[in-house]
């Protein structure tokens, strides 16, 4: 296939006009609060759907404006200061979240070269060398906000949940790096533009002498990279089932449980932001980025012009949707559960795979992207089967009666199997008997 | 590449590169002030945090994009972060007091602290004046990126495995001196926690309320058990157990 002078290189960055990089930054704000103003509404009627019921469905069509009537709502809400708080560091920790959140979107490439007013400039708000480590600096930092917000309420939950926040997250950005360095590997570099252009190629695969073009996906090519990251952008971003800072069965709100009104307003800014930013990474490192999926890529222009935001947001609605998905479907894990699973399962299995990654890549003679793909197809085949192996044959079970016999002595009592309610004893009770009331009548028969 | 050429070009400063420098230069001085200024602990690290930043900005700015980062990802987001940690736990109203145990210590510090200041400034200035950068273009000739891996895994190979040694060597400690050993038959996980607490004798709920019934509200009427037996676990052990005889259940005829 030929690929017209589409993909953007590091050299096509840094020569736009200073209204063409006012007009980027300022594509990229907005899109990250209607991101959050859709993704609020999106997930409600998600959830909603899921628990078979509308919901919010009253203002505006299909219920598109709640969000807004909400954010409006709360930014009239009374702005509380908790005495105990510490003012300057309580009024930064939302900002702090929300800047980190945004600027990360400024590196995700959506789409390929564009004309835009005679400039012929990428769809991408900037471009470097190290352009995934920019986007894991933003994700560290934006621990500070929650971190300190938690700090500065000056009450005890907001600090345990911040806490808590801070211990998960940098946990989990262990195994998120460790993800990206196969990312980085595969590809040769960590420009967000350079790893989309990597997973152009469609790799050519020859089973049984015909050529198959295989998609140059690292989510197939790097099978256990992408579950892991995708694993560990959830607890970055502190989604169910890891939701464990703003726990509120344990925690009230956790972090943010002392804010109000606009600061409030901003932490979920942040939050949905940061949703839709690690979507879109995840969609630019492991999912192809803007490049159409394969049937649609059976037509010539698919890669090309203004079609590839299309495809760039499909994905990430996809994701956002398992984002959603999660919530609606997990409960939340135990602190110790999760922590278990970010250092004893996530990031050993990542250290081996990126071992066994060099290995392959150092045999000779052998290519290795088909090499990675044919790795791939056996890790999906084995992860498939483990999934949907038969569990062994379940034992008889005894019968509930035969159970309650088996029960060793001094068992928690039980209440007897033909349970009927003893009667009460005010069942005599009687009713008071009247004579009926009869007021139809004249005066003369009021002695009722 | 654009980083390499909007920054540091070698030889000369560009203009973007002055003014992002005198914006940050008097930010990270700031900051560098406030963190010793400050009473609070968790302010004095925010400060430092802000420093860190700045010199992560001026490490791009000096055509060193990976290391900027890594100062970055690594020194402010995951260091600073767990003194962060630390400093919350210690409590957040464990300010400095401003008491000086050593008379006149503060106003040494401070004339000490200029006057090394001044003369490192000047010693590096006197000692720069006129030198012009070489060999940037030639370090940054394959990537950034690349350059620092070759360096590493070539000539500074052995330099950088002790350096991780020394830093895994740290880690195992710290894990041994808070490793707390445990027995295996102590070691309790989900399922034994639960089965011990629903085995037989054991009883897994709260202690039951002694009994609030539509014949008495007495707390020396014992509750009842699902079975229907009455369980003396309810009661105050020194109220004597009173069960309601027949004629006390019975109707009182008042209710008629």
């Amino acid at each position: 296939m030929i690929y017209l002078a589409q993909d953007p290189t590091l050299a096509d960055f840094g020569k736009d006009p200073w209204w063409l990089v006012v007009g980027k930054v300022l594509f990229a704000f907005v899109l990250a609060v209607l991101a959050t103003l859709l993704g609020v509404w999106f997930e409600r009627r998600v959830v909603a759907r899921m628990a078979v019921r509308p919901g919010p469905n009253q203002v505006g069509p299909l219920g598109l404006l709640q969000t807004l009537a909400d954010g409006l709502k709360m930014a009239f809400k009374e702005d509380i200061l908790p005495r105990t708080a510490d003012k300057v560091v309580y009024f930064f920790a939302p900002t702090i979240s929300v800047i980190c959140a945004v600027t990360a979107l400024s590196v995700v490439p959506f789409g390929p070269m564009v004309s835009i007013f005679g400039h012929w400039t990428p769809l991408q708000v900037t471009d470097v060398s190290v352009a995934v480590l920019v986007l894991l600096a933003c994700s560290s930092m934006g621990i500070y906000g929650i971190v300190l917000g938690g700090w500065a309420s000056g009450s005890t939950y907001p600090l345990l949940g911040g806490l808590r926040s801070s211990a998960q997250m940098i946990s989990y950005e262990v195994a998120m790096g460790l993800s990206i360095v196969a990312v980085f590997m595969t590809a040769g570099t960590m420009s967000t533009s350079g790893i989309v252009a990597a997973q152009g190629d469609a790799t050519q695969l020859t089973v049984f002498g015909t050529d198959i073009p295989a998609p140059g996906w690292y989510a197939i090519l790097l099978l256990p990279s992408f579950i892991i990251f995708f694993i560990a952008t959830v607890g970055e971003t502190n989604r169910a089932p890891f939701d464990l800072p703003e726990a509120e069965s344990e925690l009230v709100a956790g972090f943010m449980t002392e804010y109000s009104s606009l600061k409030f307003a901003l932490f979920m800014l942040s939050e949905y932001v940061s949703m839709v930013t690690m979507s879109a990474v995840t969609t630019t490192l492991f999912l192809g980025g803007w490049r159409a999926p394969w049937p649609i890529t059976l037509w010539e222009g698919a890669n090309s012009g203004w079609w590839p935001l299309l495809w760039f947001f499909g994905k990430v609605i996809t994701l956002v949707f398992v984002f959603v998905w999660l919530r609606g479907t997990l409960p939340r894990l135990r602190y110790d559960q999760f922590m278990r699973l970010g250092w004893k399962v996530l990031l050993p299995i990542n250290l081996v795979w990126i071992l066994v990654l060099s290995g392959l890549r150092s045999i000779d003679h052998f290519d290795t992207r088909s090499r990675l793909l044919w790795t791939a197809i056996g890790a999906g085949v084995l992860l498939l089967a483990t999934l949907f192996w038969p569990s062994r044959k379940p034992q008889p079970q005894p019968s509930l009666q035969e159970r309650v016999n088996n029960r060793p002595h001094g068992s928690f009592p039980l209440p007897p199997m033909d349970l009927q309610v003893p009667p009460s004893p005010r069942t005599r009770r009687v009713v008071a008997e009247r004579e009926p009331a009869n007021i139809a009548a004249g005066p003369e028969s009021r002695e009722v | 590449m654009t980083t390499q050429t909007v920054l540091a070009a070698a030889g000369g400063v560009s203009g973007g590169e002055q003014v992002t420098f005198w914006i940050l230069a008097p930010l990270a001085l700031i900051g560098a002030i406030g963190m010793v200024a400050a009473r609070n602990a968790v302010h004095s690290a925010l400060w430092l945090v802000l420093t860190m930043l700045c010199l992560g900005v001026f490490y791009v700015l000096q055509a060193g994009p990976f290391i900027g980062m890594v100062q970055i990802i690594v020194y402010t987001g995951a260091i600073m972060m767990l003194f962060l940690f630390v400093l919350m736990l210690v409590g957040r109203d464990a300010s400095d007091s401003l008491i000086e145990t050593l008379r006149g210590q503060r106003a040494a510090a401070i004339l000490l602290g200029l006057g090394f200041a001044g003369l490192v400034g000047t010693g590096i200035y006197r000692a720069l004046k006129g030198v012009t950068a070489v060999g940037l273009d030639q370090a940054n000739a394959e990537g950034n990126v690349q350059g620092i891996a070759r360096l590493l895994f070539t000539k500074y190979v052995f330099a950088f495995e002790l350096t991780s040694a020394l830093l895994i060597t740290a880690a195992v400690g710290a894990m041994v001196l808070a490793h707390i050993e445990r027995r295996k038959q102590d070691k309790m996980d989900q399922i034994a926690t639960m089965n011990a607490r629903f085995a037989p004798g054991n009883y897994p709920g709260p202690k039951p309320g002694p009994g609030v019934f539509a014949t008495s509200s007495s707390v020396a009427t014992p509750a009842r058990l699902p079975d229907g037996r009455l369980t003396e676990r309810s009661t105050p052990d020194i109220l004597p157990v009173r069960e309601l005889t027949a004629q006390e259940v019975s109707p009182k005829g008042t209710d008629k």
